[in-house]
């Protein structure tokens, strides 16, 4: 180990992450913390890193209340709507009433929000203004890096610290350098996860040189969830993976053609098919199906049964709006904005909107705490909006003192997007400054604790250059796995026996049982995994934290015995939503010392009444 | 589609080594140029394209389901607040396109929260964030009784259910 210098870092605040949510958490520790030293730390660069590296054209979550288009609540029913009742209203509904100043400070920083005739901003629907966002992230960066006092790009943080001192507390972080092999401590009085959620934990539709073409960006390897869950936080609704349907093989986005562009969806043979599943969908969920709109996990069951009776492949009908130049316009722009992988999909399978219907699929299925999906840290709550099983003193911190979290990280928070991520970083930090102030003794960590992490961040490195003198060349050896050799393996035993692609989204107790043995072999495997160098000792840590999600997602998924979002998933050994039982949030806790999962149910409070009607 | 890099046009500069949110773009040491070293791991985000100003990365669409002969190209202009977009079907169809990335100069009217006047005590113990409740320009539309003392929206707690009821 002596060839890698260590480099030590005292912080006030950490920022893990310097996507949306990260950056917004830096920005606001600035300005509460004002002499305070805060740092972020991010595995790319922050000016192209995180969901919104390449762009976004629409904001999802903007209420509109200066022009009284919703209300914050407004928000909190959809979201609730959309996940089968499953949300942390409080949590959900400090992000609404604090979104939109957000917004209105990214339009003066001089990003492109689209305007209507009446100068508002331009609605995409019910709750997305439409952006010309390409340059979303680099403004965002822009407002980290006059706020930070100092970033670290290309630093992958691996694990984080525990205070000494105090139980359940924690320290800081360590991490790596990619590119000078430095080992990096932060001794942090508060950390701030902002990290990304899950792709690549199922195996991807697409293979071979496409394995990168999933929907949510391949350097999101969970991240957010493995960092808590090492240190002992509790996890909430991990379970609820998402599937996503979109275009085929590019994954291009469909919310600006279903809601802007009016398109629509039809069968091989030009049908409307989601009414006929209708009586076989309320069998299984009952009155959800009514709720409108019609909750996402829903409309991908309807297609998914519809594919199976042998009438796919389903189409997007484009050609009626590509007849008008400014929708087709539209149309392009809005996966050059953000899927430019879908444009080049297109160009080369000659396929035009303007004549011929696009084919849709549904998505391998991914893990994360911002989209319709609300997997995530189980964290405390605002004090003027918790029950007090939600509220444990600052809004956004974790089970674990001084941890906190923000974006895909915070389980329970659906439907935040890049905006409502951004958001909950401004929460998160103005809680951790609190925190910081209220603090009476400092976190202690010991150079023993420091140096048994730097011995274990760099043993992959170790593992191969042994392992390596053993063979003559290749990739094949018997005393260490590459990291693809065992994202593969990983990928396999969550496809096959926890609801992939290639088994219809389905398991059962014993499948998820086998996936939980087998996973238990890969972790003890991946003591063994061989990096060549710097990068692939990043994707050898990408690999354990993606394991470890894994196996906190199968333990979940196990513990929620129903069914509760067909189209997600299905336990096809507990068919239906069971209200009576399982109207409640999944928490889970790893045990840092034994690496045993426990299992809990948690009340759902409702704190927003109901006033929608539901459709008929 | 995965990027590749020109022979001819890369100069070794490295700003896609620096830029790629996958870190894939390395300069090949044997020939000091940059090579996409791990395809599979692209997510196509064009970061490194847009970065390179030599224009000498370019993308072709993924092996195995991409047909090969097209092409999208983009130049992204800083200064002049624009990208504009190039693409070219396997049948030799054309599109193009223009958008905006920036309404302001790069980086002027961010604020600089540092220099903002210093918030007191009573700010610090509400749920006000930085501007606030200013920027939320919440409208006329919302019952008063659902405005806290600090001009936020909140709830009564007693209001709150536990269970099923919707």
């Amino acid at each position: 180990m002596a060839n890698h210098k260590t480099v030590y870092e005292d912080c006030d605040i950490l920022i893990v992450g310097g996507g949306m949510a990260g950056t917004g958490a830096t920005f606001e520790s600035r300005y509460w913390g004002r002499d305070m030293n805060i740092v972020c730390v991010e595995k790319a660069n922050i000016d192209r890193s995180g969901a919104v590296a390449q762009g976004l054209y629409a904001i999802n979550c903007y209420m509109g209340t200066r022009w009284n288009e919703n209300q914050p609540e407004d928000h909190v029913r959809y979201a609730r709507n959309d996940l089968m009742g499953m949300v942390r209203e409080d949590l959900a509904l400090d992000m609404a009433r604090h979104v939109d100043s957000c917004v209105h400070m990214f339009e003066e920083w001089g990003l492109p929000l689209m305007k209507n005739k009446e100068g508002r901003y331009q609605r995409e629907g019910k709750w997305q203004i439409m952006i010309h966002g390409e340059s979303y992230k680099p403004i965002v960066a822009e407002a980290a890096k006059k706020s930070a006092s100092k970033i670290y790009n290309r630093v992958m943080i691996t694990h984080l610290l525990k205070d000494e001192s105090k139980d359940n507390r924690c320290g800081g972080a360590v991490g790596f350098n990619m590119r000078t092999g430095d080992f990096h401590v932060f001794r942090a009085k508060a950390t701030i996860i902002c990290a990304g959620g899950a792709s690549h934990i199922f195996k991807p539709r697409a293979v071979g040189e496409g394995m990168g073409r999933t929907w949510y960006a391949p350097w999101s390897n969970g991240s957010c969830y493995a960092l808590p869950i090492l240190l002992g936080a509790k996890m909430t609704q991990m379970e609820n993976r998402i599937v996503l349907c979109r275009f085929k093989d590019g994954y291009g986005p469909v919310g600006a053609y279903f809601l802007h562009l009016k398109t629509y969806t039809q069968n091989t043979y030009g049908e409307e098919y989601e009414s006929k599943w209708y009586d076989q969908t309320k069998e299984m969920v009952g009155d959800y199906i009514d709720h409108h709109p019609t909750p996402t996990c829903l409309r991908n069951h309807a297609f998914l049964e519809e594919v199976k009776a042998g009438r796919g492949p389903i189409h997007m009908v484009t050609m009626e709006a590509f007849q008008d130049p400014h929708l087709e316009t539209i149309g392009w722009e809005n996966f050059l904005g953000m899927t430019v992988g879908q444009a080049v999909v297109w160009a080369s399978q000659d396929i035009d909107p303007k004549y011929q219907n696009p084919e849709l699929t549904t998505s391998e299925p991914y893990v994360m705490g911002s989209h319709a999906t609300c997997s995530g840290a189980w964290v405390s709550g605002p004090s003027d909006l918790s029950p007090k099983e939600y509220f444990w003193g600052y809004n956004r911190m974790m089970t674990v003192d001084g941890v906190f979290g923000a974006g895909d990280t915070v389980g329970g928070t659906a439907h935040k997007f890049s905006s409502g991520s951004f958001t909950e970083g401004r929460l998160a930090a103005k809680a951790a400054v609190q925190y910081i102030k209220d603090m009476e003794t400092k976190p202690s960590v010991t150079e023993k604790q420091i140096n048994n992490f730097k011995e274990e961040v760099f043993k992959p490195l170790e593992n191969y250059t042994v392992g390596r003198n053993e063979i003559t060349a290749g990739t094949v050896s018997p005393s260490y796995i590459l990291p693809i050799q065992g994202l593969q393996r990983l990928q396999k035993i969550m496809d096959e026996y926890c609801g992939g692609i290639t088994v219809g989204y389905q398991c059962n107790e014993n499948q998820l049982k086998k996936g939980l043995k087998d996973l238990g072999i890969l972790q003890e495997d991946l003591e063994n995994i061989g990096a060549e160098d710097l990068h692939q000792l990043m994707r050898a840590w990408e690999l354990r934290h993606r394991a470890l999600v894994s196996q906190c997602v199968t333990e979940h998924t196990l513990f929620r015995e129903e069914t509760r979002w067909p189209g997600y998933y299905y336990r096809s050994d507990k068919m239906k939503l069971d209200d009576e039982n399982w109207h409640c949030l999944t928490l889970s806790r790893r045990d840092p010392e034994t690496g045993k999962f426990t299992m809990e149910k948690a009340p759902l409070y409702h704190i927003v009444d109901e006033e929608q009607k539901k459709a008929g | 589609m995965s990027t590749f890099v020109y022979m001819t046009r890369c100069d070794g500069c490295g700003h896609c080594v620096d830029i790629c949110p996958s870190d894939i773009m390395h300069i090949d040491p044997k020939i000091r140029r940059a090579v996409n070293i791990e395809p599979n791991f692209c997510w196509e985000c064009y970061s490194c394209v847009k970065a390179c100003p030599q224009n000498a990365i370019d993308a072709r669409g993924y092996a195995d389901f991409a047909p090969m002969g097209h092409k999208v190209r983009v130049l992204r202009e800083e200064e002049k607040g624009t990208i504009s977009w190039k693409i070219t079907f396997r049948n030799g169809t054309e599109k193009n396109f223009v958008s905006p990335i920036t309404t302001k100069p790069w980086g002027k009217h961010i604020h600089k929260v540092a220099d903002a006047e210093v918030p007191d005590e009573a700010a610090h113990d509400s749920q006000l964030l930085f501007n606030e409740p200013d920027y939320l320009k919440i409208g006329d539309n919302r019952d008063a009784k659902l405005i806290n003392d600090d001009g936020l929206p909140s709830r009564e707690k007693d209001t709150f259910k536990q269970g099923v009821y919707y």
